[in-house]
């Protein structure tokens, strides 16, 4: 598996999802300008957390319009996976890849801490190495990841099962308080309607450690992995 | 072509959390404003575009709202003015 990771300027855990792909994963990274408007051949793309150009408008607006995204599009249109996360995940959002927005925390703080995570799907190719309602711990590290849709949408991602992370307390419930940003629905990660994007506020690629208080996220990036062996398309 | 300064107003949409304009709210409570009902944030945003008329102008701005300027998930905007620059 190779992996493209998108360096937008203000991208700042591209290298950490190099580190989680390569040095825990085993598998090929490469970085892709986003100038450019080459995938080098990227079986999945990551479209890492960050604060691109600065937030600048709104979180994700500008960079869905950097020359690299055309080339983004395209992969996901071809059905091949897209792993958004964080600042990735508002810019998905914003490139149309996912419904929805992520709006300002409603705490107006900026929320940096391990959150508790309830598996809601594994009948996903991002989520097959799970079992369903495990409670994972992740970290986030974001101000603006309140997700936010119009009752629709809402209820068509929940009647898709398309919901695939939801904030929880250790005890998996879900909960006002276990809820960081306030979600609408606690919702922490979504796919889009073909199963190959997943855009998420939290940071599965900073989880791959034990030592560095969880390895949670490894057995995401194993199921993508296992999905590209498998040649599933979605 | 003329030159035109188009003023757009871009808030949150009614009915979602703005709590931005809720902190906002309970400050101007605290400093006697009792009267003060909702309050929305949002951005106001003034360019100069080059158009054959301030209607042309105008519907300049509604297309650059509807693709970048706004988030039609989640906000309402509302072209103010339309003058000669």
């Amino acid at each position: 598996m190779k992996v493209g990771i998108v360096r937008f300027p203000g991208s700042n855990c591209d290298e950490d999802a190099y580190h989680a792909v390569v040095d825990h994963l085993g598998a090929e990274a490469v970085f892709c300008w986003h100038k450019d408007h080459d995938l080098q051949g990227a079986d999945l793309v990551i479209l890492p957390g960050g604060f691109s150009y600065g937030d600048y408008l709104r979180p994700g607006a500008i960079a869905r319009f950097s020359p690299i995204m055309r080339e983004v599009v395209a992969h996901a249109e071809r059905g091949a996976p897209v792993l958004a996360i964080c600042n990735g995940f508002q810019i998905a959002c914003e490139a149309g890849l996912l419904p929805g927005a992520l709006l300002r925390n409603a705490n107006l703080k900026f929320v940096c801490e391990q959150v508790h995570l309830r598996v809601e799907s594994i009948a996903t190719r991002f989520t097959s190495r799970y079992h369903i309602n495990d409670v994972i711990t992740v970290p986030v590290a974001h101000g603006d990841g309140r997700y936010t849709a119009d009752g629709d949408t809402l209820e068509r991602l929940e009647g898709d099962g398309r919901v695939i992370f939801r904030y929880v307390d250790a005890q998996g419930r879900v909960t006002d308080e276990a809820n960081p940003n306030a979600s609408q629905r606690n919702i922490a990660g979504i796919v889009n309607a073909a199963g190959n994007v997943l855009g998420m506020m939290p940071h599965p690629e900073r989880a791959v450690d034990t030592l560095l208080g969880s390895a949670d996220g490894l057995p995401l990036l194993h199921s993508i992995a296992d999905s590209l062996l498998e040649g599933v398309a979605a | 072509m003329t030159r035109f300064r188009v003023a757009i107003q871009i808030v949150p949409r009614r009915g979602l959390l703005d709590p931005q304009g809720k902190a906002v709210a309970d400050a101007l409570h605290s400093l006697g404003f009792g009267a003060v009902g909702d309050v929305l944030v949002g951005r106001h945003l003034v360019l100069d575009t080059d158009a054959a008329s301030a209607d042309g102008a105008r519907e300049s701005a509604r297309r650059m709202c509807e693709q970048l300027l706004a988030n039609p998930v989640t906000e309402d905007f509302h072209i103010a003015t339309v003058e000669q620059a």
